[in-house]
């Protein structure tokens, strides 16, 4: 998987909270080949996960991107598959991860949904 | 009223020639800037207050109040971590230095979780560098590399880079030759006249390859590198060796992948070479429009340019230990000053989990993820549309933002400022009933 900047993202980027968001970072874009291989042409959406974490996007066809390569735009859906280990730089590896996909038939979260989960320590 | 030739505030091309209409103090119409600019200067909804978390739930306050508890925190924390810094201006960013100096924390920018292995690598090899300008006007081979500027930096390719027209390149893209390299066929690869396409993770060994080629030891470079034939990097040699001024961009696709600072290493040594042979510069495409900026300002004022540990007698700096995610991972620090970034979005998840478990001031224009897990949000106003400042563009020049219209929010400049005033009252205050951090 890699992710990163698509116009869509980055016009919205900084209303997070609207559904123009969503729709543009809730997305796994990946090649005709697989799309049709993973059965995905029902409607059904996309889970991708690894050892980091699991997400259900909704799926696209990019005919850009080769078999066994996904594009994930860069944002709160993508970064749960994203390790914390920075190689001593500061910087995680955002592209080149190493993920499995299934079609799934279950919902993709909202932004609100996504982070109603995390433990928040009171100050 | 009409603003002409006002700055864009999204991404480090910082376009200057972009019109924009105000009727009544709001933007109406904005000319000549793209998607991602355009819907930066018209705006989206804001937060309406200050605001500061109680029983669980942000409850709105005055901007005082809302200093007040800054204050608090940034004073009962042992390492605060100050991050954010690359959407807002050059002195809003000196005065958040001037913050973590007083608190002693460490500031650093999202540029950590971006080209923050660029800087790493130019600071080992150093930065045969140009100003898009001498781009646009010599420039006659492009290589976007791990880039994608359709779609980051819509307007960089008309304005400065293939498709610019300029004093040695009227004829604009026809006499140029474009080269893109990258994992997939993108926007940007559809203007290309080369397209390499590699497999993720093996930019380093394809970067090598194409310094033996362009050193003359072809003999010692396998039949297939990184998933492309040596015949095909060995026409990219010749094309870059043909060129009379050659210019590399590059992007997330190299900082992001598997060598990170070391793919940038290697790439500003084949740039290095090729000045053996010809003229060749190379430039990080900066996606924050400032960001270039807290580098310059922090470089300036400590030596280092990201990830700066204040809490010692010196400026300390050491990336995997120092820079945001690691001191997250790590639990490292204790509060977190958030400003013009939105890091629960941009963190691994990971990280954001162990951010939430920390009390979070956040200071923005807008409501995003990381409003959800702050306890103090202090609304601003937007730096470059409503606050005029400086900004660095990608390629290290600096221009003066304007104010497009008036706002009844602070600056962040002024928040910063606030802050440190109400910093400076309760140390005073603390220091008479003879208590600070870990002696009350």
């Amino acid at each position: 998987m890699i992710s990163g900047r698509t116009l869509a993202q980055g016009a919205n980027c900084e209303s997070k909270m609207s559904e123009d968001f969503f729709r543009a970072a809730s997305s796994c874009y990946l090649s005709k080949e697989d799309y049709d291989c993973l059965g995905l042409s029902d409607g059904k959406n996309i889970l991708l996960k690894n050892e980091f974490g699991k997400t259900v996007l909704s799926p696209r066809v990019d005919d850009g991107l080769h078999r066994g390569i996904v594009f994930v735009p860069m944002g709160p859906w993508a970064n749960i598959l994203i390790g914390p280990d920075t190689g001593g730089c500061g910087t995680p590896q955002f592209k080149g991860v190493e993920i499995d996909i299934e079609a799934t038939n279950s919902p993709i979260l909202d932004i609100r949904e996504l982070f109603g989960s995390i433990q928040r320590a009171e100050a | 009223m009409r603003v002409e030739d006002a700055i864009c505030s999204f991404c480090g091309c910082l376009c200057d020639d972009i019109n924009v209409e105000v009727e009544e103090n709001k933007v109406k119409r904005v000319r000549h800037a793209c998607r991602l600019g355009s819907s930066k200067i018209m705006g989206h909804e804001r937060i309406r207050s200050p605001m500061v978390r109680k029983d669980g739930e942000l409850k709105e306050v005055s901007y005082q109040e809302a200093y007040e508890r800054a204050a608090e925190i940034l004073l009962a924390a042992s390492k605060p971590l100050l991050y954010g810094w690359a959407s807002t201006v050059c002195e809003a960013q000196k005065k958040g230095i001037l913050l973590a100096e007083e608190v002693g924390g460490v500031l650093d920018s999202t540029a950590t979780v971006c080209h923050g292995p660029s800087v790493i690598g130019i600071e080992e090899k150093g930065l045969p560098g140009a100003t898009l300008g001498q781009v646009k006007n010599r420039a006659d081979t492009i290589v976007f590399w791990g880039c994608n500027p359709a779609e980051a930096h819509p307007r960089h390719s008309l304005r400065y880079s293939s498709n610019a027209c300029g004093r040695f390149t009227s004829e604009g893209r026809s006499a140029k030759k474009i080269i893109v390299v990258d994992v997939r066929e993108t926007r940007t690869s559809k203007n290309a006249d080369m397209q390499v396409i590699i497999q993720p993770g093996t930019d380093y060994e394809v970067i090598s390859a194409l310094r033996m080629l362009v050193a003359g030891k072809g003999d010692v470079v396998p039949e297939e590198v990184g998933g492309v034939a040596k015949k095909e990097l060995a026409s990219l040699a010749e094309m870059l060796l043909a060129a009379k001024f050659g210019a590399v961009f590059f992007g997330l696709g190299i900082t992001h992948s598997r060598g990170r600072y070391k793919n940038i290493d290697n790439a500003l040594s084949l740039v290095a070479d090729l000045n053996s042979h010809t003229k060749f510069v190379i430039m990080p495409m900066r996606g924050h429009y400032n960001v270039g900026g807290i580098g310059q300002v922090l470089a300036w004022s400590s030596g280092y340019p990201m990830s700066v540990d204040f809490t010692r007698q010196a400026p300390y700096f050491n990336p995997g230990e120092t820079a945001a995610c690691d001191l997250l991972a790590k639990a490292d620090t204790d509060a977190a000053l958030i400003i013009a970034a939105d890091p629960a979005s941009n963190f691994p998840r990971k990280i954001v989990e162990e951010l939430a478990k920390m009390p979070i001031i956040q200071i923005d224009p807008y409501e995003n993820p990381t409003t959800l897990l702050a306890d103090v949000v202090i609304p601003s106003a937007i730096a470059g549309v409503e606050a005029e400042g400086t900004a660095y563009r990608m390629d290290g020049l600096a221009l003066r933002m304007r104010k497009l219209v008036n706002s009844s929010y602070p600056s962040d400049e002024q928040i910063l400022d606030g802050i440190l005033e109400s910093v400076r009252s309760l140390r005073s205050s603390m220091s008479l009933r003879g208590g600070l951090k870990d002696d009350n």
